[in-house]
């Protein structure tokens, strides 16, 4: 169940002061640490801690335990149907969890929110909804502006800036579906920049996409690294992983291996992760699941 | 010719306007949240509700008839998704089961009502409306006796823009992208909830002037209409209420002048005396999604034609161009091509229709690219000329390239380039250029022209 309104939900734990600095500029390292008011700072970006996901009675991630280290890139690899995006989404309450404890920075995702930023699929939204590239960036703002109140000028220039950054200025008010899929693209990117979050969850934002975004997306990744945030990246071009991440997790419905990529993506971990028939263990979980879940 | 009696038809077209502007608004949501079939769903479902404070009440507009309806309407939404959950349905599957389950029940006890109070609640008047005996139940505000349906209609409509404004972006940011809302804290699924209880109330309001079926229309096709006219959110969201307002009046005053302009004499319509307004209202906005169809600015199929017919046009005119340099090249190397170049054999080598060969060859003339010698034929001016080789270099680059790296050779390379020569701008002539480090001849052994001096 996802909590829905109380004392921490829209606008939550956000503690800046209206007219504050502009929070855009990725150079200024990380979200004042003052700002996030009982996020435990020595805690996990995140931590998942025996988590399973079950759809209609079989199991789509199983035992999950896992923390992220903080101020690294880190890659999430699997073959297609391994869960990949369920775990993403499983992490911030979009899909119910049969059972485990996440923590985001020490705390439940709903009084973390406002330190947690999410890319989803390009799919998953209507392109031909009637909203321009500056509207859709300036709804990364819509819970730090909170309830009852418009959206002021500071806050679309804020968005602005934040295409700027993804080289994304000329189409601001152009409607998003005359948008090419690479700029469609940048403009979640450019979204999550402007939610001045310090962990990143992104669900392939690096699949489909032109050379030039790939490249604006990694370079802003790695600026996002270089202020001290975490980035999650659910990812599927495995000869890229190396270069790109720092972090890799092996995932096929459980966590092969995690850590960091020259220890972690080897060969033998990756056949472990892509080959053929499921193990026997998996294979014993699912007929578990079947029996006991609730339907 | 229009027999306007104040008292009656200016109540009737107040009501209608207020009950489709209403429906517009919240409709805009169900629109662009692709649940257009979720008002079909809520208008059905409420009858249960509005049975029950029928037959609490005997009223036909009453509070307990509205909350009846809001929250049925809400439980329709909130059944919908448990059968998505738990029965393993899609949602339309899912919607069509609850709707149609939550209207049989309000129609028994519509009808169980009717057989023992005495009192009636007309199902033919819930399906239809009856917007034409509004004006009969009047009531009095202040100094004014006013109809009691205009009355909650101006309530409804009221707390819907109430609705609408107060939480606009969080409506906006749930409708586009729910899982983003979710993040940063703002109840979606809440905000679902909300929306479907407003759509019931207006609904409900909407019944006595429309009907629970051609609610429907006014719910979707003026949201619908918007959605083809404009990008923009809240300009839809103006739009389908100006579309809505304009449906209603249109629809009143058609159903009272079209009777009168049929042929009286003719046996087919010698039974019309009168048109219901609000068929009337569901026929204007349709005719109004027409014509959004066929001539929205850059949805629309007008537009879209005319910008297809304007590129093939382009092509055509670069086609003759590139035509005509061709020729010159071959003439200069030797094969003086002695036919007169008339817009018929132009035609038949370009295998174009006349009219377009016409309206290429105008066009090129009239921007002082080619002109007609008297005995040469079309000729290009140097104008021409630089553009025609711009369009070559395109070309000649292309084939280059892809032969260079996809290995295409022949009628093949020839044709995709012959696509890609009419999209090629300077700037990507200039990389194209440089990547294949500047050659001089392409696969063919023909020049590559150079026109910009590079």
């Amino acid at each position: 169940m996802t909590t829905t309104r109380g004392n921490h939900g829209y606008q939550a734990s956000e503690g800046k002061a209206p007219g504050g600095p502009a929070p855009c500029n990725v150079s200024v390292p990380g979200n004042d640490p003052t700002a996030s008011v009982d996020g435990n700072l020595s805690a996990p970006p995140l931590s998942i801690h025996d988590m399973t996901v079950a759809y209609h009675r079989r199991p789509v991630l199983w035992d999950i335990d896992y923390d992220a280290p903080e101020g690294k890139l880190i890659a999430v690899v699997g073959p297609n149907g391994a869960g990949k995006s369920t775990l993403i989404k499983a992490c911030m309450d979009l899909v119910p969890r049969a059972s485990g404890r996440i923590r985001f920075f020490g705390l439940p995702f709903a009084r973390a929110r406002s330190m947690v930023g999410y890319v989803p699929q390009r799919e998953s939204v209507d392109w031909d909804f009637p909203v321009s590239a500056l509207d859709v960036v300036t709804m990364g703002l819509y819970g730090r502006i909170g309830w009852l109140r418009p959206v002021r000028r500071r806050d679309r220039e804020l968005a602005r800036e934040s295409l700027d950054q993804l080289g994304m200025a000329d189409y601001a008010d152009r409607q998003i579906s005359q948008l090419s899929g690479g700029q469609q693209q940048r403009v979640f990117l450019a979204r999550a920049l402007v939610q001045q979050a310090r962990l990143y969850l992104m669900d392939e934002p690096l699949s489909g996409v032109d050379a030039a975004t790939e490249q604006a997306i990694i370079e802003l990744l790695r600026r996002f690294r270089a202020t001290g945030r975490t980035v999650i990246v659910v990812h599927h071009d495995l000869p890229t992983v190396t270069e790109y991440f720092d972090h890799v997790i092996l995932l096929n419905m459980r966590i092969v291996a995690a850590g960091p990529v020259d220890d972690v993506f080897t060969p033998e971990n990756l056949q472990k992760t892509y080959g053929g028939r499921l193990t026997l263990l998996d294979e014993a979980a699912q007929a578990l699941v079947g029996e006991t879940s609730p339907p | 010719m229009i027999q306007w009696v104040h008292e009656l038809d200016t109540w009737i077209v107040i009501a209608a306007v207020l009950s489709s502007v209403a429906c517009a608004l919240v409709g805009c949501f169900l629109v662009l949240r692709r649940l257009s079939l979720m008002g079909d769903a809520i208008s059905h479902a409420v009858l249960p509700g509005l049975a029950i404070g029928f037959l609490l009440t005997a009223s036909r507009e009453s509070l307990p008839m509205f909350i009846g309806a809001a929250v049925v309407g809400v439980l329709t939404a909130v059944f919908t998704q448990w059968l998505v959950r738990y029965g393993r349905v899609e949602e339309s599957a899912s919607m069509g089961a609850v709707f149609t389950i939550l209207f049989a029940l309000g129609l028994v006890m519509i009808e169980q009502s009717a057989r023992h109070r005495h009192v009636e609640l007309d199902a033919r008047c819930v399906l239809f409306g009856a917007i034409e005996y509004i004006p009969l139940h009047l009531v009095q505000v202040g100094p004014w006796l006013v109809p009691s349906a205009v009355v909650w209609l101006t309530v409804v409509l009221a707390m819907n823009i109430a609705f609408v404004a107060l939480f606009y972006k969080e409506l906006k940011i749930c409708a586009f992208d729910p899982a983003l809302a979710q993040g940063q804290g703002i109840p979606s699924q809440f905000m679902h909830y909300a929306l479907m209880a407003m759509v019931a109330i207006t609904t409900v309001a909407s019944f006595t002037s429309v009907g629970s079926i051609l609610v429907i229309a006014m719910l979707v096709v003026p949201a619908a209409t918007a959605h083809l006219l404009t990008d923009r959110f809240g300009w839809m969201l103006i739009l389908s209420m100006l579309l809505a307002a304009a449906a209603g009046i249109l629809g009143h005053v058609g159903a009272l002048t079209i009777p009168s302009l049929l042929p009286a004499d003719s046996p087919a319509f010698a039974n019309v005396h009168d048109l219901s307004t609000s068929g009337m209202m569901a026929v204007c906005t349709g005719g109004m999604f027409v014509v959004a169809m066929l001539a929205a600015p850059r949805r629309g199929l007008i537009s879209r034609a005319l910008d297809r017919a304007l590129l093939t046009l382009r092509i055509c005119r670069e086609d003759v161009l590139a035509l005509l340099y061709r020729l010159e090249e071959r003439a200069e190397s030797g094969f003086e091509d002695h036919a007169r170049l008339a817009y018929d054999v132009l035609r038949k080598s370009l295998g174009t229709s006349r009219v377009l060969t016409w309206l290429a060859l105008r066009g090129l003339a009239r921007r002082g690219l080619i002109r007609d010698e008297p005995d040469r034929g079309w000729r290009m001016t140097d104008a021409g000329r630089a553009r025609a080789a711009q369009l070559l270099q395109s070309h000649r680059l292309w084939e280059t390239y892809l032969n260079h790296h996809y290995g295409l050779i022949g009628p093949r390379q020839h044709s995709a380039a012959e696509k890609l020569e009419h999209i090629t701008t300077q700037t990507m002539r200039g990389r194209l250029d440089d990547e294949l480090s500047r050659p001089r001849l392409d696969p063919h052994g023909r020049t590559v022209p150079r026109p910009d001096g590079t």
